[in-house]
């Protein structure tokens, strides 16, 4: 699949890359909002400053507080209390609430230096996980207990594979440091932290393939702890899906 | 008084201290410039730059920066060179304490320095050390005796902080000579007296931190670990059920007041100069000294901003989202009394007046990106890139930075007995505001782009990730290429201070028509042969053409003065 970022993967004057999230249409929005309006009270500041400099003709010292001190910054105020209620909204969407009980489930355990998803198979849930367990060249990273059940039907991928237009219910974990979890093209970054779970939910809405970063220093390999995530359209998602989980049950049987 | 616990001997130790961490830190953050812009250019006398080499220069650079510099000049080296002579007094109040102070300091900077020097090399975890990367030498080279001399620099700079700061606070609050009430201290010594404040909470919490982080490591405590860890493949023996995330209380709880103490004596001195060169009085300078007591006290409600997608509650993200847009008001309230008081002034534009000017511009320039961050939706995208160090670089490191050339240019007449060069603190001046704006600007739009911080290398796995990175190369070039050149931009001013110095010394008396009391006949002599000081006003107090001026010590009465 050629990803639609190939060709420059970011744009316009901000330098944002493509956003291909349900939510990220309107954070853009936003972020835009607030990069606009830095740059205008950055440059309005700056005039003011020039010019007061620039004219030769002294005046004397300017006396009404109330005009010059307080209007402005009750006028700032004003405007900080906008963009904060703003974006106030739009994190209460995002993160007050949990995924819709619909969402699809995919797990996200981060460890030095790579990132595995887990899927929880046809029963739609995951087996129990013990550290004392982790094997990785037994082909269980992620120490996936084999007495419970749940389980047997749980496939581990190193790439992130999800549909398009469906939510998804990430559950982010950490096995030894503190990771973080970043899709910039999905506008989405939240720590994995050992001993804690964490959920975060989103959806993905342009098919393509998008850099999945960590973004909290985790020791040597930090920099190549990346993985990829590859939005598909609906069939195809859901042909790869049962290819999986077919395979999975013939293991198992 | 011996001369070892002189107050102005002390100052010139940290601001030496100082000089050398300066030096080291800006040579560490060059490696990692090159080493960005041209993974494979091997440096000179060591080799290729290996990640785990590239995180250490970057954890060590943080550490000298913030601590040994931003902290130390402003706040202990020209605290003690001017503090007691701006309120009239002769000493600090604790001389012993003070001189204790210093050598704790620099044992603290020669404890950090020497994690080069021991097996698996200096700490990688970056300067706010997260556990549990931090908690064991199994999770990377630098996280074992490195990180302990990392730990035990930091605990000593801790102690040496607050001993320093209980002693700045009891020399303004016992030592201010007759007249000096509260109202006429310079806004100087209302930076030095709030940033005071708060190392003595900030770094107390701190200690307390470091000292958990110790028993962690070597006692087997859990504050910061859960009840199960795997690192390495092994299993972390330890006890308890702790959690990573109260370190990363603990540590903002002091790490975002430290901010506030490496800029508030900044502001304080910016705002003296422009009054001093625009021939004004610092407009609505009450509100001056609320706003800097407002800034210190916000300052501690808003350390959860830098957790809003650490693992926090959302509704505690929204919290300190508003503690946090709330201090951009008094810092506003700072920029608009700054530009009020330039406001055709008609100022004169000598070196110490431009980096004060450039102090401003930097701090709006840096300040401006600080209600965006503050936005926990807008952070979810920001948070880590390189948008985060373009903000802190502008409004922390380079306004803090300009903060300090101007208190030298600006004082070089007490310090040093001589005044600098103009024209070679002219071009010192427009090279390096250039410098540092062709540096971190570009910043933002990497950081746009998506490039974390502390990435060793651009192309970790061929993937649309290194894709993404990769497209900000050409940026990436001019960055260092502009830091190669804000560098070479401070030639002029060694090279000013070294010229400076070898002329013979002068008598100056009030070069630039201070009213401030440091510049007083004999303020800085330790045993003055006249009575007692006195001071009889308010300071920056200018008749409206600016032609007249009163110093605070000035028993006369020429002109009717101004109205507040």
């Amino acid at each position: 699949m050629q990803p639609p970022q190939a060709i420059s993967p970011t744009h316009g004057f901000w330098n944002l890359p493509i956003d291909a999230a349900q939510h990220g249409h309107t954070l853009d929005t936003h972020l835009l909002l607030n990069l606009w309006i830095a740059l205008g009270l950055l440059a309005l500041a700056h005039l003011i400053l020039f010019l007061g400099l620039a004219i030769r003709k002294r005046s004397a010292r300017p006396a009404r507080q109330l005009l010059v001190e307080y209007l402005p910054l009750a006028a700032l105020t004003l405007l900080f209390a906008f963009l904060a209620l703003r974006s106030e909204r739009l994190w209460a969407a995002q993160r007050y609430t949990g995924a819709d009980l619909s969402a699809m489930q995919v797990e996200v355990t981060g460890m030095q230096f790579v990132w595995y998803f887990r899927y929880p198979g046809a029963d739609a849930a995951f087996g129990n996980t013990k550290l004392s367990l982790v094997a990785p060249a037994e082909g269980n990273p992620l120490g996936i207990d084999p007495n419970d059940r749940y389980g047997h039907d749980d496939f581990v991928t190193s790439q992130l594979v999800l549909p398009a237009d469906r939510e998804v219910d990430l559950t982010l974990r950490a096995q030894d440091v503190i990771h973080g979890f970043s899709v910039p093209q999905m506008r989405l970054k939240q720590n994995a932290v050992p001993g804690q779970t964490t959920h975060i939910h989103f959806t993905p809405e342009t098919p393509g393939d998008y850099a999945i970063l960590c973004t909290q220093v985790c020791g040597l390999g930090y920099y190549r702890m990346m993985a990829t995530l590859r939005v598909l359209p609906q069939p195809a998602f859901n042909a790869w899906l049962q290819s999986h989980e077919a395979a999975m049950t013939e293991a198992s049987q | 008084m011996s001369r070892l616990t002189d107050h102005r001997t002390i100052g010139f130790g940290y601001l030496l201290l100082s000089l050398l961490a300066v030096l080291i830190g800006t040579l560490l953050s060059l490696a990692m410039r090159a080493h960005l812009a041209w993974p494979n250019w091997p440096l000179p006398l060591h080799g290729p730059i290996l990640p785990e080499e590239y995180l250490a220069l970057v954890t060590m650079h943080g550490t000298l920066m913030l601590f040994f510099v931003l902290t130390v000049a402003p706040q202990s080296g020209f605290s003690n060179l001017i503090l007691p002579a701006q309120i009239g007094s002769r000493h600090m109040a604790f001389p012993r304490l003070n001189a204790l102070g210093l050598y704790l300091t620099a044992l603290a900077l020669f404890t950090l320095l020497a994690a080069f020097f021991v097996p698996g090399g200096a700490p990688i975890g970056g300067w706010t050390a997260y556990p549990p990367l931090s908690e064991t030498a199994l999770a990377g080279p630098g996280q074992g005796l490195g990180m302990d001399l990392w730990l035990a620099s930091i605990a000593i700079f801790s102690i040496a902080s607050t001993l320093s700061s209980i002693n700045t606070l009891t020399t303004i609050l016992k030592l201010r000579c007759e007249g000096m009430t509260w109202q006429r201290l310079p806004l100087t010594v209302w930076g030095w007296f709030t940033a005071a404040l708060l190392s003595v909470l900030a770094f107390s919490v701190l200690l307390a931190a470091l000292l958990l982080l110790f028993c962690d490591r070597h006692l087997h405590s859990a504050f910061f670990l859960p009840a199960q860890d795997l690192v390495n493949g092994v299993l972390l023996q330890h006890h308890g059920d702790g959690s990573p995330l109260l370190w990363l209380h603990l540590f903002w709880f002091f790490g975002h007041p430290e901010v506030y103490i490496a800029i508030l004596p900044g502001m304080g001195l910016t705002s003296m100069v422009i009054a001093n060169f625009a021939h004004r009085r610092v407009f609505a300078y009450r509100l001056m000294i609320a706003t800097t007591l407002l800034i210190g006290f916000l300052g501690i409600l808003v350390w959860g901003h830098h957790m809003f997608v650490a693992g926090l509650n959302p509704f505690a993200g929204t919290a300190f989202s508003i503690s946090t847009m709330a201090i951009a008001i008094p810092a506003s309230a700072k920029v608009l009394s700054w530009l009020a008081t330039l406001w055709r002034s008609r100022p004169t534009l000598s070196t110490p007046m431009l980096f004060a000017l450039g102090f401003v511009s930097l701090f709006i320039t840096g300040g401006i990106t600080g209600p965006i961050l503050a936005q926990p939706i807008l952070d979810e995208y920001l948070h880590n890139t390189f948008f985060v160090v373009a903000h802190f670089h502008l409004i922390m490191a380079m306004a803090g930075i300009f903060g300090l050339f101007c208190a030298i240019y600006y004082w070089a007449p007490l310090l040093f007995h001589r005044t600098l060069s103009e024209p070679l603190g002219k071009l010192h001046f427009w090279a390096t505001i250039l410098g540092a704006y062709s540096t971190f600007l570009p910043m933002h739009f990497t950081g746009l782009a998506g490039e974390p911080r502390h990435y060793a290398q651009l192309s970790g796995v061929a993937g649309p990730a290194t894709d993404l990175l990769q497209s900000t190369l050409p940026l990436q070039r001019h960055i260092t290429a502009s830091a190669i050149f804000l560098v070479c931009a401070q030639l002029p001013f060694l090279l000013n201070l070294i010229l400076s110095l070898r002329r013979p010394a002068q008598h100056l008396d009030n070069p630039w028509q201070a009213t401030t009391m440091e510049w007083a006949p004999n303020a800085l002599t330790p045993h003055p042969t006249e009575d007692q000081t006195i001071v009889y006003r308010e300071p920056c107090h200018y008749s409206d053409s600016g032609k007249e001026f009163l110093t605070q010590w000035s028993t006369a009465s020429t002109f009717s003065p101004e109205p507040e």
